[in-house]
């Protein structure tokens, strides 16, 4: 009985994946253009956050410079076309590449620290990447105008003018991405992540190779802001440091934070709370800054494990409700 | 010359900073969290500083530079209780909530305190009224010169930090600072109000950071919203160079800062003077996380 009832869950949740997929294919199609592009930032920006739960939510590691890496992706696509004429979805794989090696390179030697340092290393990081594309390092990044007159994506002789493609282009590798993690979340490696998060030392102990988990974290999940920032260059075609500012990590960091770390439907609900809530309504856009400090707060008093909890965060909380509740006295 | 010039100027800028990572280090201290919402809090001290001064002026008839004394008093009392409301209003509910909560809602505290100060008083830069900063200097042997301003500057942060200093080394609430920064339970039970001495910390913090706020404001003529985020961040590496938690320390980290970055973009560029700023912070890190003073030990298992 049992069995017949996770396997009706299961289908459950198949279909209801499925529905969301048909409708997210066919809303666009009733949109206008401007909200088939609020549609692709919050697209672009559940991609960034999926990209960011692996590391922040799985792993547990506190990265809070997230955006670097969508600034490295957006410029390695930029430069590629630019100065190489490499067609703009050729240079996908590239900027994914390159941000997943920046990922590799720069945490390797932070990877010790915990918690509040971590955070502030991967903040001076994020600083030091935009401040270096502001300065025009090895003079080919544009400055603080950044970089303009990238190509648009095409294929086929087909060229993506309008939203509505970019939008497929992103849905695509939305939907890649979704499921990459998805499998990433239950396979070996996504286990060791979460022991790693939970207990460090104990993970250690049972075998698992702690360094090169939390690297694989780092590379994965930056390799995902790259490739989210080369579908930014390819649609917006003009970029700037501005991607790489401090605002940008937290709205990533808080996308995560507020659906609930480590649960995939939960970047998507913390999503569309930060950008696309936002985007539609003209108050909270002045006072967006406000709105998410806000919700941060608010958050972390009285829903600290997120809108839509992952299962296992859920438990662990309970838990340590649970614990924290007067222990029977000794000797009785 | 130009040495002994950068030096006077870097020690300056390192006054500032020794302000500003005194409320870091004192809040982590006694919390061992990040308090993210400093630095703006630092800011709201030069955007209170403007209307202080201008409410000032106001009553007097001419234009002076004492209005810049009741407006000092006014900002401290000010932003030193919109710490002491942040701490209850945001950190407080957390105390026992793990060590990421706070840090986010700290975060939190810094966007909401920074798009306030948007809204209310725009984006534009601001300047403070004309002819109320003091100039004119001296100039010593070889041209280096020493402004008044800057003379102010040193002597009214060395005289906060001193009475800093003592009263922490030398009064009751001083010394139950230290406890508290030790042990929270242990000095629970020594009799000491953990809650009341943490408002306390909170009070004194953010009072200095808002005098600094002032004090930069004056010193650089114009500033504007983003000012409490470049400001923050330096402080707090300030704090971190120094050892985060010693008080000393962040004084000498302020300095030290300041210091190595004016040589940094005299000698170097100033174009990658934050760079310099980041990566001493990077280095400071990887290897010795301690600080230069410091005995906490980053990484607990």
């Amino acid at each position: 009985m049992v069995s017949l009832l996770t396997r009706l869950r299961k289908l459950n949740a198949l279909w209801w994946q499925l529905v969301l997929l048909v409708l997210a294919i066919v809303l666009p199609l009733f949109l206008g253009d401007y909200h088939r592009s609020v549609l692709w930032r919050t697209g672009i920006y559940v991609m960034l956050g999926l990209g960011l739960n692996i590391i922040l939510g799985y792993a547990g590691l506190f990265q809070l410079g997230h955006a670097a890496f969508y600034a490295l992706g957006a410029y390695t696509t930029a430069l590629l076309n630019l100065h190489f004429d490499v067609p703009i979805l050729l240079t996908f794989p590239a900027s994914v590449i390159v941000a997943g090696f920046f990922g590799y390179v720069i945490t390797r030697p932070i990877l010790h620290l915990r918690g509040d340092y971590l955070c502030i290393v991967t903040i001076a990081f994020g600083e030091v990447v935009r401040l270096a594309l502001v300065n025009n390092l090895f003079g080919i990044t544009g400055g603080a105008n950044g970089l303009s007159g990238i190509d648009r994506p095409s294929l086929f002789g087909m060229v993506f003018r309008k939203p509505i493609y970019h939008y497929y282009l992103m849905l695509l590798f939305l939907v890649i991405t979704i499921f990459a993690v998805k499998r990433l979340e239950n396979s070996r490696l996504g286990r060791a992540w979460m022991y790693v998060r939970e207990n460090e030392v104990a993970a250690e102990a049972m075998g698992i190779d702690t360094t090169r988990v939390k690297l694989l974290a780092f590379v994965l999940g930056s390799g995902w802001a790259g490739l989210a920032g080369a579908l930014y260059a390819g649609k917006i075609t003009v970029i700037s440091p501005d991607l790489s500012k401090f605002l940008e990590s937290v709205i990533m960091f808080s996308i995560v934070v507020l659906g609930g770390t480590g649960s995939i439907p939960g970047v998507f609900v913390g999503t569309l709370g930060m950008i696309t809530l936002p985007e539609i309504s003209r108050p909270l856009k002045a006072w967006r800054d406000a709105w998410l400090g806000f919700v941060m707060v608010i958050m972390m008093i009285i829903r600290p494990e997120g809108l839509w909890p992952s299962h296992r965060v859920r438990l662990e909380i309970q838990e340590e409700n649970e614990e924290a509740l007067p222990a029977p006295a000794a000797g009785t | 010359m130009q040495f002994l010039q950068q030096m006077i100027n870097g020690i300056t800028i390192g006054a500032f900073y020794s302000l500003v990572a005194l409320g870091y280090t004192m809040v982590y201290g006694v919390l061992k969290l990040i308090n993210f919402a400093h630095g703006d809090l630092f800011m709201w001290g030069a955007y209170l500083g403007l209307t202080a001064l201008n409410f000032v002026l106001g009553l007097f008839v001419q234009t002076t530079a004492w209005a810049i004394v009741p407006a000092v008093i006014i900002v401290m009392t000010t932003v030193a209780l919109a710490g002491a409301v942040v701490e209850r209003v945001a950190y407080r509910p957390l105390r026992s909530a793990g060590r990421l909560a706070p840090v986010i809602s700290a975060l939190g505290v810094a966007f909401i305190l920074e798009s306030l100060a948007r809204n209310v008083y725009g984006a534009s830069w601001k300047t403070y009224p004309a002819g109320i900063t003091p100039t004119g200097g001296i100039t010593v042997a070889g041209g280096v010169r020493i402004g008044v301003m800057q003379i102010i500057v040193l002597a009214v942060s060395f005289l906060l930090m001193g009475a800093l200093y003592l009263f922490i080394q030398r009064t009751r609430i001083g010394t139950a600072m230290r406890a508290v920064s030790l042990d929270h339970d242990t000095s629970r039970l020594m009799g000491i109000d953990v809650n009341r001495i943490i408002t306390v910390v909170f009070l004194i913090g953010p009072g200095l950071g808002g005098v600094a706020g002032m004090i930069v404001a004056l010193y650089y003529g114009s500033f504007d919203f983003t000012l409490g985020w470049v400001f923050g961040l330096k402080a707090f590496i300030a704090a971190i160079l120094g050892g985060i938690g010693n008080i000393p320390g962040a004084m000498l980290g302020g300095m030290l800062l300041g210091i190595i970055e004016t040589l940094g973009s005299g000698y170097l560029s100033p174009q990658w003077k934050d760079v310099i700023a980041y990566v001493i912070l990077i280095l400071i890190l990887i290897f010795r996380p301690t600080g230069l003073l410091g005995e906490r030990v980053a990484e607990k298992v």
